[in-house]
């Protein structure tokens, strides 16, 4: 039997109170995220439960029982206090898949700081706009990643401390580093949990948009109500599960569900710090006897490709519940997880403004392979006309997936910009941004984006962002940013350039301005493709017309180009 | 060590590690290792084709094939032939 049990009868009457009273929280208590997925899971007569098994390169593995993680994160809260860091302080977390990166996180909450997952592929001009924007104090690092750091310290005068978990030797280390290793460290029995309360700003997580910079997407503690209702609802994940969620806590997913879903319902998680390999996917499943794979349309399409063969060399058997997010799930890839695990990936559907699941598909629930599923319970989800902003009512008709406001994950803002989170409401609804049909027995479809970001990999890149850096190449006159289709990650940056006289159109320049792209933004951001032109299709007033170049990459119509510059 | 291997070894040192200390070999594992994940492959792909005047399929273009500068090296030498 499913935790959800009947999806119908859940939803009846559902109150978010359920969720409270699980957790033991009554409205006003102090709620602390740090706490409740540690010392809470102590003093639950689990301390000597397994919480993590971390696994990295060449097989190296490490376990920390919930005891473990409750010391470490208490060691690296004391750490953090002990350098000045206080409550509503912004203290980045720069790190691979580490087990500093979860525990630090915990740590991090526990003394009332706010934390700010960066993605560690991260450029150091997307490093450099998001700790500016959100004025952070310290950071946690790997020494591989501090060179980047040391990049931009001079235009960082907030960055008081940049905390090394990894250091060779305290004189490698430069103006405003720190070595802190964990392992060394003395644990602390004892720390004053921070009395954060419902609103308390808990996890600052970035993501782009269509224009301007990336936004802070600000959560709050209270969260903790929705992540631990999804978690068990939606992951189904119980007591004796061994859990694998394969998302990079520099993203939502990550934070979200690899550890605030996991460990605040006091399940054993698994994580393995390696790029992505097939074999080594299947290896891991099978060695730790993983239950319960939440992973992405992209890693599943990347296994369809490695083929059957590999799938069979594993043993995968104690696989029970399957559940997928990032972009849409392709039906195909439905329909070979029931072939070869003899399960079916679960879709679901959020956002990093959401907090946590909004749209998914339940356990015990009949699947419809391409379909993201149905509302969760408490989340009222329609998809409104684009021009009225009113719910359609018609089955079938496309329109703007949109949300009732009021779920305890709800973002709170962006970060130091109002005026733009303001705009993410019409009609009392809060705009997802994307577009999806619904069918006659409630069923949500997704159809795409309803603006320009880019979906590559289940990872949202801003067109305008990856223009603004191709201008700061010396061989950039223009250029134009846009999505291609791409069978693996749905679809990926493509970018069309303008040379300035002198440069030549040729394919070192092409691979000299990916490079350039990737070191500076992300490899996600870097255009997989260049076309070379010699100018870009305008408006009459100048203004670059991405939807035409949009419209060419995936063959469809290039609708009304009256106002063509060259018409 | 050959040519192909000195001459790959410098480019992904030079590109993909960022971490001046950190050294690598010819079997150092790339994309399990996290030195270049499924994204940047891309964009090392196109170096071998610049450089070795060859067309590497998509099909052939796998993680495991990418995963250290000797695999590399033997599918290079494979479509140089």
């Amino acid at each position: 039997m499913s935790n959800i049990g009947s999806y119908d009868a859940r939803v009846k009457g559902f109150d978010w109170s359920v969720s409270e009273q699980e957790l033991g929280y009554k409205k006003g208590d102090v709620i602390n995220i740090g706490w409740y997925c540690t010392d809470r899971i102590c003093q639950l007569g689990k301390a000597d439960k397994l919480a993590l098994i971390w696994e990295g390169q060449g097989g190296k593995e490490k376990r920390y029982t919930f005891n473990d993680i409750r010391l470490a994160t208490n060691t690296i809260g004391a750490f953090l206090k002990g350098l000045g860091i206080k409550p509503g302080d912004r203290v980045c977390l720069f790190l691979d898949k580490v087990p500093e990166l979860y525990l630090g996180f915990l740590g991090i909450l526990k003394i009332g700081a706010i934390v700010q997952p960066l993605f560690s592929a991260f450029g150091d001009e997307s490093l450099h706009v998001r700790l500016d924007n959100a004025e952070t104090t310290a950071m946690i690092t790997q020494k591989k990643h501090v060179a980047k750091v040391r990049k931009i310290l001079d235009k960082l005068p907030a960055l008081k401390h940049i905390i090394v978990v990894d250091a060779d030797a305290p004189q490698a280390l430069k103006e405003r580093e720190i070595s802190f290793n964990l392992a060394q460290a003395a644990p602390v029995e004892h720390l004053d949990i921070h009395p954060t309360l419902a609103e308390t700003p808990s996890v600052l997580h970035y993501t782009s948009g269509t224009t301007g910079m990336p936004k802070g997407v600000q959560h709050v503690h209270y969260s903790l109500i929705s992540q631990y209702l999804t978690a068990k609802w939606v992951l189904d994940l119980k007591d004796d599960d061994i859990y694998w969620c394969t998302a990079d806590p520099g993203w939502v997913t990550g934070t979200s569900y690899g550890i605030i879903g996991a460990w605040a319902t006091g399940t054993t998680q698994c994580v393995l710090d390696l790029g992505f390999m097939a074999e080594a996917w299947y290896k891991f499943i099978a060695k730790h006897k993983v239950t319960v794979w939440y992973s992405a349309p992209t890693a599943i399409r990347s296994l369809m490709k490695a083929g059957e063969e590999i799938v069979k060399k594993h043993d995968h058997s104690s696989l029970r519940h399957l559940v997928s997010v990032g972009e849409p799930l392709n039906p195909e890839a439905v329909i070979w997880s029931e072939k070869v695990f003899g399960l079916a990936f679960h879709d679901s559907y959020w956002q990093t403004e959401t907090g946590s699941i909004m749209i998914s598909n339940y356990p015990g629930m009949k699947i419809k392979p391409g379909s993201m599923g149905k509302a969760f319970p408490g989340i009222t989800a329609v998809v409104l006309d684009p021009d009225k902003y009113e719910p359609i009512a018609e089955p079938g008709r496309i329109g703007l997936i949109a949300l009732e406001p009021g779920w305890p994950s709800m973002m709170r803002t962006y970060w130091k910009n109002e005026a733009t989170y303001r705009n993410k409401f019409k009609n009392g609804w809060y705009l997802t941004g994307d577009r999806a049909r619904i069918d006659n027995e409630g069923y949500f479809w997704f159809v795409g984006r309803d603006d320009d970001v880019i979906n590559t990999g289940g990872h949202l890149v801003s067109p305008f962002e990856v223009e603004s850096a191709l201008l700061e190449h010396e061989a950039v006159a223009e250029s134009a940013v846009v999505s291609k289709p791409d069978e693996i990650n749905m679809e990926v940056v493509k970018a069309f350039v303008a040379l300035k006289p002198g440069f030549a159109a040729n394919p070192d320049t092409e691979l000299a301005i990916m490079n350039f792209i990737r070191k500076k933004l992300s490899p996600l951001a870097m255009p997989q493709e260049i076309e070379f032109v010699d100018s870009l299709p305008k408006t009459r007033s100048g203004k670059i017309m991405r939807r035409v170049l949009h419209a060419k990459e995936w063959g469809q119509d290039i609708g009304d180009t009256s106002t063509l510059e060259n018409d | 060590m050959d040519d192909m291997q000195k001459i790959i070894l410098e480019y992904v040192t030079r590109e993909y590690l960022e971490d001046d200390s950190q050294t690598i070999n010819p079997d150092t594992p790339l994309i399990s290792g996290g030195i270049v994940d499924s994204f940047s492959m891309v964009s090392l792909k196109r170096f071998l084709e610049n450089k070795y005047g060859i067309s590497i399929p998509d099909d052939k273009a796998t993680p495991e094939a990418f995963d250290t500068v000797n695999k590399i090296c033997t599918l290079v030498r494979e479509f140089k032939k």
